[in-house]
């Protein structure tokens, strides 16, 4: 589905990601776990084209995905959750669903989409009509997934989705990502939360310093000695 | 009480056309955080493409209008292109600095083209005056007022209810995030300064109506009084430009009618100071809140 290669990105003179490679194949959850300041987020936003990289290849379904700006990425079937949710405070909640599905144009696939969505998180129903910037915490993070979802995307990117969340919503995220995956979504997670992100993906790599140190399935990294030390608390 | 009334509606006329100036000031800001300091030149080719339409090629106030809009959004759009996209990512004061400059081409430009000189607006309405009691209203106050309604009811329709405004306001609130949702951000920041362009063209052809001169330097003024309209509402606010504008209209003619004319520059520009002491984000504004 998503293979990127050698990637590099730069910000002025700061050399972020250093020639990253790491695949997701289809119908997967591959996790992306590595310390603050590691590059998870740049390499989520260079892979959506909100960054430009220096050199290197993304490719989407086998096809070049580099030289397109973000827009085009999202129809081809890219979405991100991105770091912070960054919901639109001032339109409602269903004004913001709408958002996600900015680009398409079936009235009645945008529909469904939109119950599919409220089926998911019946909280975000019942505050249809609220603006998004008075949700709590954990309810503006089930309204960027939700967003995400109505462009019907074959990747959905989520970008450290536990980050603020109390413990019982953190669990109940993640089990609406296995859900979503189960439902033909692949997915591409990072997060600070390996524990939890490793027990739900297929596979994973950890990257340190803008460089991938190490990879695998999520059980052989979730037992590998590295791994335990630096991030599971030994 | 009369003399009140009469100034009220005297007011009224005149905050609409700094209310259409303060949009596209308002909107602008909201979309690229730019003072666009030569916005009221827009406006002041606004009136000029009006007095051309009418004079030249003979046609009334509603063609004039029309046609001003058309071509100021068409400026609007060119002027971005060219004088601020290459600058999206320098820091804002470049952009500022930038603006000050097309300002003044523009109305430099114009000097040279038409001269100096004030120009007669024609009289494109029947100087027809209507009386509710002791209280005057021409014809002219009518059709600005009701334009100027008219317009904002189109506005409000397209920020809230279309693809395109929406769009804007996404990415007014966060680019990176609109982007993320296939929002075209060059092309929304485009239409934005075309609808706000459009809009101050209606102010320029309104106010050859209303004070029946124009002159190639007419936008300075009217179009600091928008810029302080559009904070005193809360800029990037798009009803507080409306309520701002209308507002500064009526206190402009208030002071006119019961102090001295010689003053209502300086009340306005001291309300300017009143707010960014006392309220900096304006009537509407709110104090920026975000959530983790
Ligand atoms: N816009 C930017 N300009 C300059 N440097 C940046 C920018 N964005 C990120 N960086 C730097 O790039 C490196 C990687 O940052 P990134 O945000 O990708 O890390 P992260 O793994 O997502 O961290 P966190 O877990 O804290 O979110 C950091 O050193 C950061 O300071
Ligand atoms: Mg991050």
């Amino acid at each position: 589905m998503l293979e990127i290669k050698n990637l590099n990105l730069h910000y002025g003179v700061i050399h972020a990601l250093k020639d990253i490679s790491l695949t997701v194949n289809d119908g997967e959850i591959v996790t992306l776990i590595g310390a603050n300041g590691a590059g998870k987020t740049s390499t989520l936003r260079t892979i959506s084209g909100l960054e430009k990289a220096t050199s290197g290849e993304i490719l989407l379904d086998g096809e070049s995905i580099m030289h397109m700006p973000a827009p085009k990425r999202v129809s081809m079937g890219i979405s991100q959750v991105p770091e912070g949710r960054r919901i639109f405070p001032d339109m409602s909640v269903f004004e913001n669903l709408e958002m996600g599905a900015y680009l398409r144009n079936d009235k009645d696939g945008i529909k469904a989409d939109m119950e599919m969505v409220f089926g998911r998180f019946p909280i975000l129903g019942m505050r249809k009509k609220q603006l998004a910037g008075t949700l709590s915490g954990g309810e503006q993070q089930m309204l960027a997934m939700g967003r995400a979802l109505m462009s019907r995307p074959k990747i959905l990117l989520l970008d450290e989705p536990s980050m603020g969340l109390a413990p019982i919503l953190v669990q109940e995220i993640f089990n609406i990502i296995k859900v979503i995956n189960a439902t033909g979504t692949t997915i591409l997670l990072v997060e600070q939360n390996a524990n939890m992100a490793l027990s739900i993906a297929d596979r994973g790599y950890v990257i340190e310093t803008g460089s991938i140190v190490l990879s695998g399935t999520g059980q052989e990294l979730a037992q590998s000695p590295e791994v335990r030390k630096a991030y599971l608390g030994g | 009480m009369d003399q009140f009334l009469q100034q009220v509606v005297n007011g009224l006329s005149l905050g609409s056309i700094y209310a259409l100036i303060a949009l596209g000031y308002t909107m602008v800001y909201g979309i690229i955080k730019l003072i666009n300091f030569a916005h009221g030149d827009i406006y002041m080719l606004g009136a000029y493409i009006g007095f051309a339409v009418v004079t030249i090629g003979g046609l009334g106030f509603f063609p004039a209008l029309i046609i001003a809009m058309v071509l100021c959004a068409v400026i609007g759009i060119v002027t971005e292109r060219i004088a601020y996209k290459p600058l999206r990512n320098s820091p804002r004061i470049t952009l500022l600095i930038t603006a000050i400059g097309v300002s003044f081409f523009m109305e430099y430009i114009m000097v040279y083209f038409v001269g100096a000189n004030v120009r007669a607006f024609p009289d494109v309405l029947p100087k027809t005056q209507y009386r509710l009691g002791s209280i005057v209203i021409n014809l002219q106050q009518i059709v600005i007022i009701l334009t100027t309604i008219a317009l904002m009811v189109l506005l409000q329709f397209i920020v809230h209810k279309t693809k395109i405004g929406k769009a804007m306001r996404a990415v007014s609130a966060d680019r990176d995030a609109a982007e993320l949702m296939g929002v075209k951000v060059d092309r929304t920041i485009s239409a934005t300064f075309a609808i706000g362009s459009a809009l101050a063209g209606a102010g320029g052809v309104l106010v050859g109506i209303f004070y029946n001169s124009i002159n190639p330097l007419m936008g300075m003024m009217p179009g600091l009084k928008a810029f302080v309209a559009a904070v005193f509402g809360g800029i990037g606010i798009i009803p507080g430009a409306m309520i701002g504008g209308v507002s500064i209209g009526v206190i402009e003619t208030m002071v006119s009618g019961y102090g001295s004319s010689m003053y209502k520059d300086a009340v306005v520009f001291a309300i300017l100071i009143l707010v960014l002491i006392f309220k900096p984000s304006g009537l509407l504004g709110k104090n920026t809140r975000e959530k983790v």
